[in-house]
């Protein structure tokens, strides 16, 4: 065992959830769970992007007082790429649901493995 | 003299030869779906669409299924528990070994960084400098994940656009369960905090480059201001000033202006050109260079894509 | 600076506006639009391929006023530029082949939609080919993932849109997987474009130092890709992808999507970790087992198939297994096979979906074997062009999948470990793809006497028959001028790290 597993316990933090979401994604056969699961998933990787930006003692990248040491701020770069994936996080969980509302109209219920029994009922 | 078979259908050869020809199919009855004809497109299977919660007392019918399928469903399901605990266990294993939390001598802590804290300022003119970073350092990036929203709206307008007017009409008929009829309290509400809530994401789309905030920030904002007032006052009095085509419209004009300021920024950087973008005094609203107008345009469109899932969502229409 | 060197920017900018004007024109006119930008675009990247051969290194365009590693930037050598104008190549005639099945099966509101989703993934793969930058990458992998998903459930029937959601499954454990590798190797790295982070990387294998989270994010990172390519264990969503969408969609899908990130991969290999670095850790011999585990697997599956698509599909699994195997490989002639067989799979995959639309239309619709007995007399072209295709998977000489499996073999006798193996399954991978390809052509080449379906003349499907014929072109001169490209390819893999 490394060194810094409770040092970074932030990390550790961040990937449970990342193998609870992973796991929902992959286990769970009601579709909206499905959809819980991938927003966990997400969202514990942008907490383990968020801590690799911090620095013990220091504040947020905004230029206060005219001071622009280095010392005295954080990394801006994984907030920024924060950020974008947060963006991306939505968008991909809209268009999910939408596929769900549309699967759940047609035919009446949430779960996926029921949908394939129809659909090979059909036989469509 | 030939030797005569009495079963001389179903011997090897003949199936094989009905293999061959295509007239039978090995894996009937176990995993394989027999596909039939499909409907024409435009016939929609769009059946009871208004009973949304009436048909639960319904059970799908019970048929057998191959073993074969209980059996790989089984599999696959411990297969994965499996999977899901090896994964969790190994990165586990990995956050030993990385860096530690907080550290100043970690490896990402380096030139990069020195720069955009250190030159920030002179070099974009922002005072945040991670809106510094992502709108004019990595401008492209932005470009995209905007453009990822805007795919991702179009995707939702395929699914769940009405376009046929009856549909429409029949849409807008089953909406009006969930339009309140002048409720008091959330009328009353919406009228006092809708301008609020306005105001506060346009302030926030403004001060992205000197304080936290941004485009995304502020849009996000601004929609669900919006949302708000549909929820409150209904669909008809929205579409006095925001309906489809004012919608397409600032859509279309928000993404065009950030690729052209963008492209325009990238070629000149590129080619080595003086771009006349004047980067202003670091700390006024009007300052910035491209984030200003940038982040304009982000904000409308975030705005704009949030309402629109709400509203393509509730009755597939704006 | 040249301003031809301005190309590869343009390309990507002129896709993602083209895309943003098209949202809001009606069918015919981002029809159009969307001709004209590919017209456009094929010339740019021709344009820059002539330009790389000429002066025979490659550039780095920085995107706005800031070097690397502080700002954005684009790089083009000769694979980049080859690849990109490939992908313009193919994508035309896949857009132009199914156009008539696209105005049958999608709702008539609707085309416009699909004509943003085209342009947007194209500049999706134009920005992951030539994209020198790792989040770039990422963000243009969402923007693909997002568009093929509405490629694929256009038809908005159930069964289109129950394999939209299957795939949008896959596709985004795959993401999850390349987001969180790439976030560990920007943790032990501290850089995003992809010279620096090669740098730290050699200097971190070289002193040893952080050892264990460099190979879990490398692995973390091939099996993200390898997810979203459909490797072998991977490849469930496949079939019903590409077997029920509708048929530009499932030409575009098989022969350029997956290979967007195949060859994403290849970049990360050569120029994020490093070919020696990433043969030291033992994912190459894994990459190895499932691609032949999937070649056999794949084509086992085909056989079983009673609907031609899903056939056609099936097979597909089979040549990304072949295009991992070459990877396996792990020496220089492997990774050229691989890039020989993206190109030449991209040519003829797409040949066989559009050939194989013509066919099922002229016996009522149906999929199945046995309505599709005499098509090929029925249709005359389809039926000629399903044959050129089926012959070059097989591996016939004269056509592209001959050239690609004689770069696989001795790609495969130089490696002295793995020769067997790859030899073996290569054979009987041939042998397995010869069984229902050659199924297929008798079938629809067996005289029927009277036949309830009528057949189609030239004149009623002028566009169709002159996009088939321009992709049997394309076949045969991958297939008898192989060298050039070949010579091509092994430049640009040189000049690539």
């Amino acid at each position: 065992m490394g060194p810094n597993l409770f040092i970074n316990y932030g990390e550790a933090v961040a990937m449970l959830l990342f193998g609870i979401g992973f796991g929902n994604l992959l286990l769970q056969s009601n579709l909206i769970k499905k959809i819980i699961g991938l927003n966990i998933m997400d969202t514990a990787v942008y907490l383990f992007l968020a801590e690799k930006g911090y620095i013990a003692g220091r504040v947020a990248p905004i230029v206060a007082d005219g001071v622009q040491d280095m010392e005295a701020y954080i990394n801006p770069i994984p907030s920024g790429l924060v950020l974008t994936g947060i963006v991306v996080s939505v968008s991909v969980s809209a268009l999910m649901l939408a596929l769900t509302i549309r699967l759940y109209r047609r035919y009446h219920t949430l779960d996926l493995d029921e949908i394939s029994r129809q659909l090979k009922k059909e036989g469509l | 003299m030939s030797r005569m078979k009495n079963n001389y259908e179903n011997s090897r050869f003949m199936r094989f030869k009905r293999w061959v020809d295509g007239e039978t199919d090995l894996l009937l009855n176990t995993m394989e779906i027999v596909p039939a004809k499909e409907p024409a497109a435009g016939e929609r299977e769009e059946a009871s669409k208004d009973s949304f919660g009436e048909k639960d007392g319904k059970n799908p019918p019970v048929f057998s299924e191959g073993r074969g399928l209980l059996y790989f469903r089984r599999f696959y399901q411990a297969v994965s528990v499996l999977l899901c605990c090896g994964i969790i266990l190994v990165l586990l294993w990995t956050v030993a070994y990385l860096p530690s939390f907080g550290n100043a001598g970690n490896p990402d802590n380096n030139e990069v960084s020195a720069r955009y804290i250190e030159q920030g300022l002179q070099e974009t003119g922002a005072v945040n400098i991670v809106t510094g970073m992502i709108l004019d350092y990595r401008a492209f990036d932005t470009f995209g994940e905007s453009c990822v929203l805007f795919i991702a709206s179009c995707c939702v307008m395929i699914l769940l656009m009405v376009d046929d007017a009856i549909l429409k009409k029949q849409e807008a008929m089953s909406d009006r369960r969930f339009e309140p009829k002048n409720d008091a309290i959330l009328q009353g509400t919406a009228l006092v905090l809708t301008p609020i809530i306005f105001i506060f994401g346009i302030y926030i789309i403004l001060n992205g480059h000197l304080s936290p905030g941004g485009g995304f920030s502020g849009g996000a904002i601004m929609g669900a201001g919006l949302i708000l007032y549909t929820s409150a006052f209904g669909f008809h009095k929205t579409q006095r000033f925001f309906d489809e085509h004012i919608y397409k419209i600032a859509k279309i004009t928000a993404l065009c202006m950030y690729g052209l300021i963008g492209t325009y920024f990238y070629v000149t950087g590129a080619n080595g050109i003086e771009n006349h973008i004047p980067l202003g005094i670091p700390g006024h609203i009007l300052s910035s260079g491209i984030i200003l107008p940038i982040n304009f345009c982000v904000g409308l469109e975030v705005a704009c894509t949030m309402y629109a899932f709400y509203a393509l969502f509730r009755r597939g229409g704006l | 600076m040249d301003f031809v060197q301005n190309f590869p920017c343009f390309s990507v900018i002129l896709c993602l506006f083209a895309g943003i004007l098209s949202s809001g024109l009606k069918d015919k006119a981002a029809m159009r639009v969307n001709t004209c930008l590919l017209g456009i675009v094929t010339l740019l990247s021709g344009a820059t391929l002539l330009y790389t051969l000429q002066t025979g290194q490659s550039f780095v365009y920085v995107m706005g006023k800031f070097p690397a590693p502080w700002g954005n930037e684009i790089r083009a050598g000769v694979l980049e530029a080859l690849t990109a104008l490939f992908f313009c190549v193919i994508m035309l005639l896949s857009l132009l082949g199914g156009r008539h099945k696209l105005l049958e099966e999608v709702e008539s509101g609707k085309t416009y939609l699909y004509y943003v989703l085209t342009d947007l993934l194209l500049s999706s793969l134009l920005a992951l080919v030539y994209t020198n930058d790792m989040f770039t990458a990422y963000v243009f992998v969402e923007i693909n993932t997002i568009s093929a998903c509405g490629l694929i459930m256009i038809r908005q029937n159930g069964r289109t849109i129950e394999a939209a959601v299957r795939y949008m499954i896959m596709s985004l454990l795959g993401s999850g997987l390349l987001l969180l590798g790439l976030c560990m190797l920007y943790d032990l790295t501290g850089h995003l474009l992809m010279s620096n982070m090669k740098e730290s990387v050699a200097r971190l294998a070289a002193t040893g130092q952080y050892e264990i989270p460099l190979i879990v994010a490398i692995v973390l990172i091939s099996v993200g890709i390898c997810i979203k390519s459909a490797l072998f264990p991977f490849h469930a969503w496949l079939p019903d992808a590409y077997g029920y969408s509708t048929v530009s969609s499932a030409a575009i899908l098989s022969s350029l999507v997956s290979k967007g990130y195949i060859f994403l991969l290849i970049k990360i290999i050569y120029r994020v970790i490093g070919f020696d670095i990433y043969g030291d850790t033992r994912i190459i011999d894994v990459l190895f087992a499932f691609g032949l585990m999937g070649m056999i697997f794949g084509s086992l599956s085909a056989i079983k198939e009673n609907d031609v698509r899903r056939m056609i599909a099936y097979s597909s699994v089979a040549q990304i297994g072949y295009i991992y195997m070459g990877f396996g490989m792990g020496t220089e002639a492997g990774m050229t096979a691989s890039v020989f067989h993206i190109l030449s799979h991209a040519a003829t995959k797409s040949l066989l979906f559009i050939a194989a639309i013509g066919l099922t239309d002229v016996s009522g619709g149906s999929r199945k074997f046995i309505e599709l007995t005499g098509a090929g007399y029925r249709n005359k072209w389809a039926g000629a062009a399903f044959t050129v295709g089926s012959l070059s998977m097989v591996g016939m000489p004269l056509f592209s999948g001959f050239i690609s499996k004689l770069l696989f073999a001795q790609a495969a006798v130089q490696n002295h470990v793995k020769m067997l193996p790859a030899l073996i399954v290569l054979g009987v991978s041939t042998i397995l793809n010869a069984i229902y390809f050659m199924k297929t052509v008798i079938r629809i080449y067996t005289p029927v006497g009277y036949s309830a379906y009528p057949s189609i003349t030239f004149v009623k499907m002028r566009v169709y028959a002159v996009t088939l014929v321009a992709f049997i072109l394309l076949n045969v001169i991958l297939g008898i001028s192989s060298q050039p490209v070949v010579d091509m390819i092994r430049q640009g893999l040189a000049m690539f790290s």
